[in-house]
């Protein structure tokens, strides 16, 4: 690309940067050259969190050996050193007045007449379902006294099977957030349609207006009429809309998301010459290839929970007898970096554009049509491996394209899997999940050119916010302003709200019945769990005004739909059984017989420079931009919060001339798309291809709320209809820096060895060695793990200790004194606090925890569940740059580079809940005994006795503590109340806190089985973390019996702890990673050089 | 220069020290007093209420079981208060003109609830269970004192952390018969009162309380004064 006039800019950027101060060494500079030299040597770790690690850059060590490296900015507030102390000194004084205060009188109100079946105190579950445009998830809710309170997976629904994402987790926060839609407004403060004041209104005075404007419209048959909607998946607003067509047989339905199945759908229609939707398979699949396809890092794929579940369950190498472990194989094609590709065993960056020939060349190998060679060497190798072990596993194989790929992509894609004979096995075809599948974007192109042509005289949007997310080409709010009528139904008054003449707010799915088909075609029951909050209304209620029955309720809607569905008589058992399942039985989509058409394409030549659009992985196509929760969950692989980022390799960063890339100072680019221009930072994110960045959407909104306003930038501006996936892209580097709140490099764990073990009390102090020797990552590929299954084999403290004799110890040695070492002896009983002349406790329960890092997709759900399950506070982004997000747990990433190759890393997720450790370091540092231990061998904090020193959070190896700087929670906005955990306590400023392993779950579980007189059984207690992941990544029990799951992980020969060479005896361990690599490809010599040196 | 001081100021010096040391003992003992006084813990004070209910009356007077009424002691960690209908379930048929009532007739004429002042209120942080105490042979009136002697309800404990923990540390204290957990009349056995549980005489609660403590499983105390039992 023409690099002159930005060369230009960046010397003033690099004269900025260039005398970097001495003080701070982790801003020193680095160039492209010495950037390329050290990533070839790589004399960094094996495992690297960031580039800057791996090309073992000075300033990373400073910064790990910074004291508080979580704290470092903690002197920037604004109150003086005197003045601290002044205040302090102050407040020491009376500290020990807080505890008298005096508890003021509290009401108590009981019903006029208790509800059946209400136990006040016990929680009460409801399944229900969250639509979204890729099928429902479904949901089982919990509710305290009618207010609900956590939202998880329907155990019993063959899809999720209890397990869930991020976006429904935070889609609690959704109800109740304050800055809903709260009545319908009329004319939001634009030109009266009527002489009639703007304002707040009843909806029936709504009702009206849209009934005398119907009217109108019907006596044209509806010519002027167009409903905009978002995907349908609901069967009976579908037959809804069917019958209101009918009625106003002129009318036209349209819908449309930004975040749509238009490729998969286009492919779908170029294949089959249908629509259909693919169904994997992936538990059925030894090969996986991924053309460009996430499928593993969230909601964003359609069928995530049902995928990230098969795949894993092919991954886990558990009761199995190592010598026969098999695994499947994954190939990743990506056009940036993702937890799929992290998660690859062999994994290939290309340009989004490129991925097309990739394809063709690949259907052309294994007949499918296509064709055409590759020119890049390193990717011609990766296919070549790829079709050998396609061919060897006809049938058993599968080839998932991205959603963001072009539909000769799904047409390849859906080629090959035939000419595999992979249909049927690992992949079937169904009907689509709309009800009415349509390719979206040339939809409303239509709906465009009819409201530019004055066609349309009533517009009536349902959901959506096509102001804000329409392809920017088609200047849809100036489209809109030239129709007569326009009403819009959505949960905020957002872009589009404020150019209708009508708002009204959409009720959220826990205040609404409904219906929606799940991925795989279930037909979910979308109960309410509370009454509308504000004057919510759904779908139905305002589709209802274009009928004959304009008063009548959703709930009467509903039965009348699925009366007419079922057999007559059966009806009333049938429904009651529905709502208490939550959906209806083996309704899934029945298999159709179709045969996809080899396709022939000629792959278009691609831009010099490209730009991606892809759906955020939290706030997804911009929909949940006001969820504090979602904005504050670092996005996977980047740990980016509240912001979105021009994200790309750091050959493309330098080759824009840019120098050395922090966070809190990010350049902020002007990026052009066929001269739309819009500023955004810049990330490096290491493995993402060259010449190619990728921005996230829904970011940037003009009107949204207290939450998202001034988070990133709109991507959409950027995006036509032409190119909604990839485009071609100039970059101009503006001079000016943003700072951009990524957690990446805070919490992290020393993985150089700590300071006692460099003073030669152990091992080797060769800082390679000792460096090498603090594995925080054990991995091993399956062939290696067939040799040496007990790879991970732990670090005992006190091996190669010095005996008295003079004489090292032996394994068997250590191991005995090991056992001293613990307050814990075998059986779980502390020795030292058993008194004989008190009772023995019981029953035995020792919590201990697994997580297998073979499973983990790093997805975030366990973060998401634990925010809302333990009342976690946001903190905002100034907060975050701070290093002050009080997630208790968190998804460290660490990348390796196979055979060397850093552009295609692996990545390693680690989720990090507090580790319950026995020899717990933060516990003796306590000058109040706020932290201390239970004898079940949880690491109890106690808010009310902290004081705050932070020595806990000092002394934990971990990093798992997190501290109450200012007054987090929020203490005062009313609609937030309801929404906690009533079990757990909302901390207040100035106290620590972190993971308690959900002791409010584990003394629930308790006293159900006391009242038995029985032990807690495994799988009684389930932590929120456990509870969401949709891979069984971790599992909780109790490991004083020998039988539980955990005790059998716990004694898998991939189980290691985190450090373990520090003598903490760490709760929780880990399952070591274990990959798959076709051992034909890569230099796998490289590998095990470098592991040696 | 001269002395500044006369030699007595050294008397009025240790004076002042000694008084002070007087003084600061006693504002320390006068605060930890006043922390465990009534003002601060509200133990026997009697809140008004809406409607003056008398626990003697329906209880004592009348026999009404302590679970007409608070329906969810023994299932959930909330005893649960009466809604209006309860009180109607009577009072829809006697006392039905009695102005003392009005508030509950009004309470169920017009569907509002009745507003009472909680007389038993633990922290926030602090995380009860009426359920787990009842059935492991906690009596109400362990907690609770005589309620059947109480016209109006009071507070009869302290409900602060170390009231609760003289129980968590020695369960055999309280401990009775989980058949005898509602018997308001009950007495703990002594020398003067035998109490018969499993065939066997007991005349002291020590004996019966470390029985019972088997028998119902009870943990120790090393467990049940373990922080996260009541804090999380």
């Amino acid at each position: 690309m023409a690099t002159d006039p930005i060369s230009k800019l960046v010397q003033i950027q690099t004269a900025k940067s260039a005398p970097a101060p001495a003080v701070a060494p982790a801003d020193v500079s680095l160039d492209l050259e010495t950037v390329r030299e050290r990533l070839a040597q790589a004399k960094g770790p094996r495992y690297w969190r960031s580039l800057e690690e791996l090309t073992d850059e000075p300033g990373f060590d400073a910064m790990m050996e910074r004291e508080f490296p979580r704290y470092v900015s903690e002197w920037t507030d604004p109150v003086s050193r005197r003045g601290f102390l002044k205040l302090m000194s102050a407040s020491l004084a009376l500290a020990g007045l807080s505890a008298c205060t005096k508890q003021p009188d509290e009401p108590i109100v009981p019903y006029v007449q208790q509800p059946e079946d209400l136990i006040p105190g016990k929680p009460m579950f409801y399944a229900t379902a969250r639509p979204s445009d890729f099928g429902a998830q479904p949901l089982l809710v919990k509710s305290h006294m009618f207010r609900p309170v956590k939202v998880d997976g329907n155990p019993e629904h063959p899809y999720s099977q209890g397990a869930s994402d991020v976006i429904s987790q935070a889609s609690l926060l959704d109800l109740y957030d304050p800055d809903r839609a709260q009545s319908a407004i009329y004319n939001g403060g634009l030109a009266s349609r009527k002489t009639q004041l703007p304002g707040e209104r009843p909806w029936g005075e709504f009702l009206n207006d849209v009934r005398d404007a119907a009217a109108t419209e019907k006596t044209k048959q509806g010519a002027g009429l167009r409903f905009l909607t978002e995907t349908i998946t609901s069967p009976s607003l579908g037959a809804m809309f069917k019958d209101v067509l009918k009625a106003f047989p002129q009318a036209k339905l349209y819908q449309y998301d930004p975040v749509n199945r238009d490729a998969a759908r286009a492919g779908a229609r170029i294949a089959f010459g249908q629509y259909v939707e693919a169904q994997y398979k992936l538990d059925q699949a030894d090969v996986i290839v991924s053309l460009d396809a996430d499928f593993l890092s969230g909601s964003n794929f359609p069928g995530f929970l049902q995928l990230a579940r098969d795949f894993a369950k092919r991954r886990k190498l558990e009761g199995v007898d190592p010598k026969d472990a098999t695994m499947s194989r994954l190939y990743v094609v990506e056009s940036q970096t993702t937890t799929t590709g992290g998660k690859a065993d062999h994994r290939l960056a290309m340009r989004a554009s490129d991925v097309e020939a990739f394809a063709a060349a690949l259907a052309g190998t294994v007949g499918a049509g296509g064709g055409g060679t590759l020119s890049d060497p390193k990717a011609k190798a990766v296919l070549d491996t790829m079709v050998k072990d396609l061919l060897a596993a006809k049938g058993k194989c599968v080839v998932v394209p991205g959603e963001q790929q072009s539909a000769n992509v799904h047409a390849l894609a859906a080629a090959i899997n035939q000419a595999l004979g992979n249909v049927g096995k690992t992949i079937v075809y169904t009907d689509p999940v709309e009800i009415f599948p349509s390719e979206q974007v040339a939809g409303l192109k239509e709906l465009v050119a009819d409201m530019n042509a004055g066609k349309v005289t009533m517009l009536v949007m349902v959901g959506g916010d096509p102001a804000y997310d329409a392809p920017a080409d088609f200047k849809f709010g100036e489209a809109m302003m030239k129709v007569p009528f326009k009403a819009a139904l959505s949960t905020h008054r957002n872009e589009t709200a404020q150019l209708c003449h009508w708002h009204v707010p959409m009720a959220h799915y826990l205040e609404a019945w409904g219906d929606a088909r799940a991925y795989d075609g279930s037909v979910c029951i979308q109960q309410p769990l509370i009454d509308p909050l504000y004057q919510g209304k759904t779908a139905y209620e305002l589709l209802a005004a274009f009928t004959e029955s304009p008063g009548v309720t959703p709930y009467d809607l509903l039965r009348t739909y699925w009366q007419g569905q079922t057999k007559a008589g059966e009806f009333e058992s049938w429904w009651r059984k529905t709502l208490h399942d939550g959906f209806v039985p083996d309704s899934a989509a029945a298999a159709k017989n179709v045969t996809a058409k080899a396709v022939s394409v000629t792959p278009a030549k691609s831009a010099e420079m490209e730009i991606v659009f892809r759906p955020d992985a939290n706030v997804f196509d911009g929909r949940y931009n006001n969820n504090g929760w979602l904005q504050e969950l670092p996005r996977p692989i980047t740990k980016l919060t509240w912001d979105n980022a021009v994200q790309m390799s750091m050959a493309t960063y330098h080759s824009l001339g840019l120098k050395d890339w922090r966070p809190k100072f990010s350049p902020l680019l002007e990026v052009t798309v066929d001269g739309r221009t819009v500023k955004g930072p810049d990330m490096i994110v290491p493995g993402h291809p060259d010449n190619s960045v990728t921005v996230h959407l829904g970011f940037g909104r003009s009107v949204v709320g207290r939450v998202g306003t001034g988070t990133g930038f709109n991507a959409y501006t950027l995006r036509t209809s032409a190119n909604p996936n990839v485009a071609s892209v100039r970059l101009k580097v503006t001079g000016v820096t943003q700072s951009l709140a990524s957690t990446h490099h805070q919490f992290l764990i020393e993985s150089k060895p700590a300071g006692f073990i460099d003073q030669g009390e152990v091992g080797e102090t060769e800082t390679g060695v000792a460096a090498e020797s603090r594995e925080l990552i054990k991995s091993s590929t399956l062939d290696e793990y067939k040799k040496n299954p007990h790879f991970t084999e732990e670090t005992l403290f006190y091996m190669g200790k010095i005996k008295s004799d003079g004489k090292p110890m032996t394994k068997e040695e250590a191991e005995e004194a090991e056992k001293n070492l613990t307050l814990f002896a075998e059986n779980g009983h502390a020795s030292w606090t058993t008194d004989p002349t008190k009772l023995p406790t019981p029953y035995d329960h020792q919590w201990g925890m697994t997580i297998d890092m073979n499973s983990c997709v790093g997805c975030n759900a366990c973060i998401a569940a634990c925010v809302s399950e333990n009342n976690i506070a946001v903190v905002g982004k100034e907060q975050v740059i701070l290093g002050r997000a009080m997630h208790w747990i968190r998804i460290d990433t660490y990348f390796e580079s196979p055979g060397g190759d850093h552009a295609n890393p692996r990545a390693f997720f680690q989720p990090l809940p507090c580790m319950q450790c026995e020899n717990a370091p933060c516990e003796p540092v306590c000058p109040v005994g706020a932290t201390v231990h239970s004898p079940e061998g949880l690491n109890n904090m106690v808010y009310n006795r902290c004081v705050g020193t932070r020595y806990c959070s000092n002394n934990c190896p971990y990093k798992v503590r997190h501290f109450n700087f200012l007054l987090f929670s929020d203490f005062e906005t009313e609609s937030l109340k309801p929404m906690r955990n009533p079990d757990v306590s909302v901390r207040s400023r100035g106290v620590m806190e972190k993971c308690t392993y959900c002791v409010q779950r584990i003394n629930a579980a308790r006293i159900v089985a006391e009242k038995e007189d029985r032990t807690i059984r495994d799988g009684e207690i389930v932590t929120a973390c456990q509870q969401s992941c949709p891979t069984g990544a971790i599992v909780f029990g109790n490991i004083s019996d020998p039988e539980s799951k955990v005790s059998k992980l716990k004694k898998h020969e991939r189980n290691y702890a985190l450090l373990a060479e520090v003598n903490t005896r760490p709760r929780t361990t880990y399952l070591a990673a274990v990959h798959n690599p076709n051992p034909g490809l890569g230099p796998k010599s490289a590998e095990s050089e470098h592991h040696a040196g | 220069m001269a002395q500044f001081f006369p030699h007595s100021a050294n008397a009025y010096a240790k004076m002042s020290i000694a008084l002070g040391v007087i003084l600061m003992a006693g504002l320390g003992l006068s605060l930890d007093r006043l922390q465990r006084s009534p003002w601060v813990t509200k133990e026997g004070i009697r809140p008004e209420q809406p409607v003056p209910f008398s626990h003697n009356h329906h209880v004592a007077g009348l026999g009404i079981d302590c679970r007409y009424c608070h329906t969810s002691v023994e299932t959930s960690s909330f005893a649960g208060l009466p809604p209006t209908k309860t009180c109607m379930n009577c009072h829809s048929q006697i006392w039905t003109n009695a102005i003392m009532l009005e508030p509950v007739r009004a309470s169920f004429r017009d569907n509002k609830p009745l507003r009472w002042t909680r007389v038993h209120d633990l922290p926030d942080f602090a995380y009860f269970s009426h359920e787990i105490h009842v059935n492991k042979g906690i009596g109400c009136k362990s907690c609770h004192g005589p309620v059947d002697q109480m016209p109006l309800m009071y507070q009869n404990a302290s409900l602060q952390m170390e009231w609760c923990l003289q129980c968590h540390r020695n369960t055999e204290q309280n401990l009775r018969p989980k058949e005898e957990v509602f018997n308001m009349k009950y007495e703990p056995p002594s020398r003067t009162n035998a109490v018969v549980y499993a065939g066997k005489t007991y005349l002291d609660q020590i004996t019966l309380g470390k029985q019972l403590q088997i028998d119902y499983h009870i943990r120790g105390p090393r467990d049940l004064t373990s922080c996260e039992t009541c804090h999380r």
